[in-house]
């Protein structure tokens, strides 16, 4: 099973996560990629908390999750790898080049940021990140719970996702 | 002061959530008001974490209700409680917990009772009474 989503989520771990994605996929490990945050121990007590016992979640720098990310899509078990923005997830791309797919699960509204859909504001250089990683061949699509359907990347851009 | 000017805590959580628990506050006790909503819907997280700071100080109240205790809200209201120890959160809160703080919070001559850490205490108190109305029958 491995990583079955790569999630960019400004908000990371929260209830679309660990219940809308979570209950269907039988959710075990979750891989919070932040450099940030793995360098906080108060954050983590913070992102921890809020996940069920039996779920396990992995602090992770960008170059530490790269380092791992072969063990992680390895893993047998199910899990989703977060990350809270677009630049985050192309640092982690240009480092971890087996990642092959992008969730775009929610990106909201800050100064500079157009919006795209209901849960996707982008600015123009986020607009021009994502263009990028789908010109090198990452299959990237937004949707926010599993029942929605997935928009692409040019349905996105182009405002056409909520029709 | 009359009751309606009393607010004792922040409701928030996903969707209508909030908006919907007031409702119902309102149509069994008429003190729906007493409560303010607030939706995660469409919010950032600095955004939320600022709105739920803007609603406790325009109403003095220093508990906030949500739904999820890994939801936005949740994670929000525990932001602010870095900055704000005072503020007292209560996560997976349903319409009794709400009624039974709500009637503990509020005296029969509709002031509110006690201080801060007698807030925690009310809140305590109400969340074990609540806890209780969960139940399962029949099958």
């Amino acid at each position: 099973m491995g990583l079955v989503l790569h999630r960019i989520d400004d908000r990371l771990i929260h209830g679309q996560v660990v219940v809308g994605w979570g209950q269907p996929l039988g959710l075990r490990f979750i891989v919070l990629v932040d450099d940030d945050v793995a360098a906080s121990d108060w954050e983590q007590e913070l992102y921890r908390m809020g996940v069920p016992p039996d779920v396990e979640v992995h602090f992770l720098s960008v170059a530490d999750a790269a380092r791992t990310i072969t063990a992680l899509h390895a893993d047998p078990r199910p899990g989703i790898l977060l990350v809270n923005s677009v630049d985050t997830m192309r640092r982690l791309i240009a480092a971890a080049p087996s990642i092959r797919t992008v969730n775009l699960g929610g990106v909201h509204h800050a100064d500079g940021r157009t919006q795209r859909l209901r849960y996707v504001f982008l600015t123009p250089e986020e607009e021009q990140q994502l263009r990028a990683l789908e010109q090198a061949g990452i299959d990237i699509t937004a949707q926010d719970v599993p029942g929605a359907r997935p928009i692409s990347l040019q349905d996105v851009l182009a405002g056409r996702g909520d029709g | 002061m009359s009751d309606d000017a009393i607010v004792v805590g922040v409701v928030a959580g996903h969707g209508d959530y909030a908006v919907g628990m007031l409702s119902a506050v309102e149509q069994i006790t008429g003190r729906g008001s007493s409560f303010v909503a607030v939706s995660n819907r469409g919010k950032s997280p600095p955004e939320l974490e600022a709105e739920l700071a803007a609603q406790l100080d325009s109403t003095g109240a220093r508990v906030i209700f949500t739904d999820l205790p890994a939801g936005s809200c949740t994670m929000a209201a525990r932001r602010l409680q870095r900055a704000r120890p005072d503020v007292v959160l209560v996560t997976g809160a349903n319409l009794a917990v709400l009624m039974e703080y709500l009637f503990a919070a509020i005296s029969p001559l509709g002031t509110p009772v006690g201080g801060l850490a007698h807030t925690a205490a009310l809140a305590r108190a109400a969340v074990d009474k609540a806890r209780d109305t969960l139940s399962v029958s029949g099958g």
